[in-house]
Formats: C-alpha cells, sequence, structure tokens
C-alpha cells in the first residue's frame, strides 16, 4: 500500500509540473490548470489510503467547510481585487503547513510516550522551520491585504518594527536552540511561544514595507506559503509535499525578483529600505510649483480629433484604469480606432496593476486580444513611430527621469518610453505624485497633453466626439 | 539522517525544474500562475488529512488542529483552481 500512495504523490508532482509547463502560453493554460487540479485529487485520493486515515468524517467536515467559503470566494471576486486574493490565498496556505506543524508535533508527542517515535535533531529543525514560515506567512500576507486595501497605511515607525524583528529572531533562535538540543517532545509552552512570536515577526516584517511595494511582497509571500508547504514535507517526511512546495517555492522567487528588476530595486532595499515616498518624495508646494503654467491641458474632444487622424496609437494603462473601472471603455475606443485603419497597441509594464501581470488579466476581462498587449521590451523602439501614446492613469512608469536624470530617486528603473511618441496624452485625475512621490517631467514637455478626469469618464467623452466627427 | 539528505536533494531539484519551467511562463499570464500555484500550495492537505484521519496516536487538540487545516487547504485549493479558470478562460476567448 505504501508503494502505492508513493506512486500516487509522484503522478500529482508530475500531472503540477505539466500543469504549470501549460501555463507557458494562453492556448494551453486552461487545460494546464485542469491537470495540476487533477494532480491534486490524485494526491488528495493517495492521502486518503494512508493507514493512519482510519476515519472519514472529520475530513469530509474539513473539505465541505473549505470547499463551500473557496468556491464562493472564486465566483465572487471581482478581477480588480485579484492582488487582495492571493494575497489572502497566500496567508491561508500558510496557516494551513502552521498547523499541520503543530498537529504533528502534538501526535509526534503521543508517538514518543507510546515508544514509537524518537525525535531527531532534523525533525526538530523541521517543526521549528514549518512553525516559522507558515507563521510569518500568516500574518504577513494579511497585513499586505490591509495595505493593497489602503486600510493599513505606510508605517513611520521603521525603525521600532526593525527593532522588534531582531529581538525576536534572537528569541527564536534561542528557543530553537533549547527545543532541538534539550526536549523536544515535552515543550507545549515552548512551541506555543514561538508559534504566536512567529505570528508578530510576520507583522513586523511587512508593517515597514511601502504600500507601493506590495506587489513585491505578494510575490514573495506567494513563495513563502510554498516553502512552508515544503518545510511541512519536512516534517511529515512526505516527498510529494516537498517536491510541490519547491515549485510554488521557485515561482514565487522568480515573480519577486523579476518585480524588484522593474522597480530598479534590490529585494533587501523593498524589504528594509521603508516606503519610498517617505525617503525621496517632494512636498505638495514643490510639487506645484514643478508643474505651475507649464502643464498643457488639452480635453476630450481635442483628444478626439487628435485620434481622427492617428496611425499608431498605444495605450498605456497603469493602475488608474483599473481604480476607474475604465477597461471596457478602452476597448470600446480601441475598437473605434480600428475600424478607421488605425493599429492599436497595449504597452505593459511589468509593474503595471497592483500584482505581476495584473493589467494583463484586467484587459483580458475588456476582451482585448492578448497578443495586442505588448511588454515594455519590445514596445519601447516602436514609440518613436507612434502617432498618439494615450497614458491612462500611469505616472512613474513614464517618467522619463528615470532614463535621464541621474539625480533621479528612481533613476534606472526601466519605463516605457512614452515621450519619445509623436503625442502623449496623459489622462489623470490631477497631478499629484505617483508613488514614488516624485513630480513628472513628462507631463510639462513640449509633446504631451493632459486631459484632467476620470479615466472612464474622459474616454467615453471622447468616444461620443469621435461619434460626432 | 539519510532520509532528510534524501529529502533534501529531492527539495534542491524540484526547485530547479520550478525554475526552468516557471522561467517560460509569458507575463501576460503571471496572475494566473500566481493563484494556480497557490491552489497547488494546498498540497499541504495531505498532511491534514493524515492529522485528522484518527488513528490511536492523534489527541483532541491535533484533530482540531487537523481538521482546521483541512478546511483552509481545501479554501486554497478550491478557490485557486476556480479563479484561475475563471481568468484562463477570458484570455482563451480571442
Amino acid at each position: 500500500m505504501e508503494t502505492v500512495i508513493n506512486i500516487g504523490y509522484l503522478v500529482a508532482a508530475v500531472l503540477f509540473i505539466l500543469g504549470i509547463k501549460g501555463m507557458t502560453k494562453p492556448k494551453t493554460a486552461v487545460r494546464g490548470n485542469q491537470m495540476s487540479a487533477t494532480g491534486m485529487l490524485v494526491a488528495i485520493i493517495a492521502a486518503l489510503l494512508d493507514n493512519n486515515v482510519v476515519s472519514y468524517e472529520y475530513i469530509i467536515i474539513g473539505v465541505l467547510i473549505g470547499g463551500a467559503i473557496g468556491a464562493f470566494i472564486a465566483k465572487k471576486v471581482a478581477m480588480t481585487d485579484m492582488p487582495e486574493l492571493v494575497a489572502a490565498l497566500n496567508g491561508i496556505g500558510g496557516g494551513a503547513s502552521l498547523l499541520v506543524a503543530s498537529a504533528n508535533y502534538l501526535e509526534s508527542q503521543k508517538l514518543a510516550e507510546m515508544g514509537q517515535f524518537v525525535p531527531t535533531y532534523d525533525w526538530s529543525i523541521a517543526v521549528i522551520l514549518s512553525i516559522l514560515i507558515g507563521a510569518v506567512t500568516l500574518t504577513g500576507s494579511f497585513i499586505a491585504v490591509g495595505k493593497l486595501k489602503g486600510k493599513i497605511g505606510d508605517a513611520k515607525q521603521v525603525r521600532l518594527f526593525k527593532w522588534i524583528v531582531k529581538l525576536s529572531l534572537a528569541a527564536l533562535l534561542a528557543g530553537a536552540a533549547y527545543f532541538a538540543a534539550v526536549d523536544p517532545v515535552n515543550s507545549d509552552l515552548l512551541i506555543a511561544g514561538l508559534i504566536i512570536l512567529c505570528l508578530i515577526l510576520g507583522i513586523c516584517l511587512v508593517m515597514p514595507i511601502g504600500g507601493a511595494d506590495m506587489p513585491v511582497v505578494v510575490a514573495l509571500l506567494n513563495s513563502y506559503s510554498g516553502l512552508a508547504g515544503a518545510a511541512a514535507g519536512f516534517v511529515l517526511g512526505n516527498n510529494g509535499l516537498i517536491i510541490t512546495g519547491s515549485l510554488v517555492g521557485a515561482s514565487g522567487i522568480i515573480l519577486t525578483s523579476i518585480m524588484c528588476k522593474a522597480m530598479n530595486r534590490s529585494l533587501t532595499n523593498v524589504l528594509f529600505g521603508g516606503s519610498m515616498s517617505e525617503s525621496s518624495g517632494v512636498s505638495r508646494s514643490e510639487n506645484d510649483a514643478f508643474y505651475e503654467g507649464k502643464v498643457k491641458f488639452s480635453s476630450a474632444d481635442e483628444l478626439a480629433m487628435l485620434l481622427d487622424g492617428a496611425q499608431n496609437v498605444v495605450f498605456v494603462p497603469g493602475y488608474g484604469l483599473a481604480v476607474a473601472q475604465a477597461q471596457h471603455a478602452t476597448r470600446e475606443l480601441a475598437g473605434m480606432l480600428e475600424k478607421q485603419g488605425a493599429k492599436v497597441k497595449y504597452a505593459i509594464h511589468p509593474v503595471a496593476g497592483r500584482m505581476p501581470g495584473h493589467m494583463n488579466v484586467l484587459l483580458a476581462e475588456a476582451e482585448v486580444p492578448y497578443d495586442q498587449l505588448v511588454e515594455m521590451d519590445a514596445i519601447n523602439p516602436e514609440f518613436s513611430q507612434t502617432d498618439v501614446a494615450i497614458v491612462l492613469g500611469a505616472n512613474d512608469v513614464v517618467n522619463p527621469a528615470a532614463a535621464e536624470d541621474p539625480n533621479s530617486p528612481i533613476f534606472g528603473m526601466p519605463i516605457l518610453d512614452v515621450h519619445h511618441a509623436k503625442t502623449v496624452v496623459v489622462v489623470k485625475r490631477g497631478l499629484s505624485p505617483g508613488f514614488a512621490g516624485i513630480p513628472n517631467e513628462l507631463f510639462i514637455r513640449d509633446n504631451s497633453l493632459m486631459v484632467a478626469g476620470d479615466a472612464k469618464k474622459v474616454l467615453q467623452d471622447t468616444i461620443s466626439a469621435l461619434k460626432d466627427l | 539522517m539519510e532520509m532528510f539528505i534524501l529529502s533534501l536533494t529531492i527539495f534542491v531539484l524540484a526547485v530547479f525544474v520550478g525554475v526552468e519551467v516557471i522561467n517560460k511562463v509569458p507575463p501576460t499570464l503571471h496572475t494566473p500562475l500566481m493563484s494556480g500555484t497557490n491552489a497547488i500550495s494546498g498540497i499541504v492537505v495531505v498532511g491534514a488529512i493524515i492529522s485528522s484521519g484518527g488513528s490511536e496516536h492523534t489527541t483532541v487538540l491535533s484533530t482540531v488542529l487537523g481538521v482546521a487545516a483541512i478546511a483552509l487547504a481545501t479554501i486554497n485549493i478550491v478557490a485557486g483552481f476556480m479563479v484561475t479558470d475563471r481568468m484562463l478562460n477570458m484570455f482563451k476567448k480571442k
């Protein structure tokens, strides 16, 4: 039976790998996802065959509760809220790993009493690691959700949090050493204390990170949720868990590094550097002085006239587009321009939206064909042939200072070169600075026009103006 | 200790496989990739099932923790796969 079960886990792991492989193309992705789901089913059946499983009623209760909640969430969630959902699911996954490790600890205690279990160093280390990663992922993720929702602002006392982090890490090390070396099976209080400590650690690690950096944090916590599973696999000696957990861990780490590169910051800087606008931002009056009298304001009617003769149009969507729910209006305007014979593309910066690939999902929801979504490196050389570039609620990712001004705090960050287009139209609610907290030189350039207003309203006005032309 | 080294070997090799495969996923699909891997990390349900299966070395507390873990992991699995499917179908339409 043991052999059958282990082959089951192996089959599941292979299905997960093939499933992720399917995700490399939009066409095969749906099938890939179904393969992964099949893999999960195989793994669950294998687990049910385990000879430690003698009754099913509790298992069924757990599955029914979790399944109902999960299905409800998946049906209800709006695509704009995907970052919050993924962050919350990371936390839930971490929480599950924490609970599994704790339950296993209690069982091992009983087994040791029965003389069937002798704790080893690697088991003790795995239990501690599993608790640490699981607990940090749990609380860290929910702080990230709060920050994404804007309910938790940027922390002022960055130093205090760092101090707590250092202190709890030291306490954790001491506790772990005692646990592993002295008494691994009768340390209930110590384990409870360590769990609480790790939960606090999760909060204090994420609190000082700026809200603008949440995409990086969510990707990193994604990785942690996988590593938490792998750690639980070490505790249980289950290779299926280890393989799967490390796959997810690798995925999160890759996405984290892509996000960091796109923001031209190191991971340590994101995690421990505090909020960016806090350190480099300008005051409101400095911001106003920068723009004063230099921005050319325009209107939806003028935008329509401009677009009427344009051959190459590039939309540059930012998070402001998602906030204004303007995806559908964008798609409608793009459709009209295409009918007039213009070529329409969408330039997607890697950190557009609030998590990796978020903007693509939002535009796909509005039925924008994915082959029109062009990545930064591919679209940048094309801007010099672009007649009109329309920036919708994006700011820092189109700031030419990142490419041209070595004194700028964002210098070196890869940007979309919209300033090379013949005309740049910026649709934005106001002149407030973006996440980096600095003014944007693009808005005062000769080739740029600003249409102030909510992206959705401006686009709708432009559509009706175009119809009247 | 031998068991541990074997597990560690599997872990390290699996990380390399993961990096190879995931590097090929285009940025367009990064959000579904994250929600999909999220669902996959619900694999801890395996550990939770074994803990709440009611064999003789479980205690009341360990069973309660196990059931809670099953519920949490199932949320992850069901919500993760369903929402990923929802997103991917939007890409498929074209």
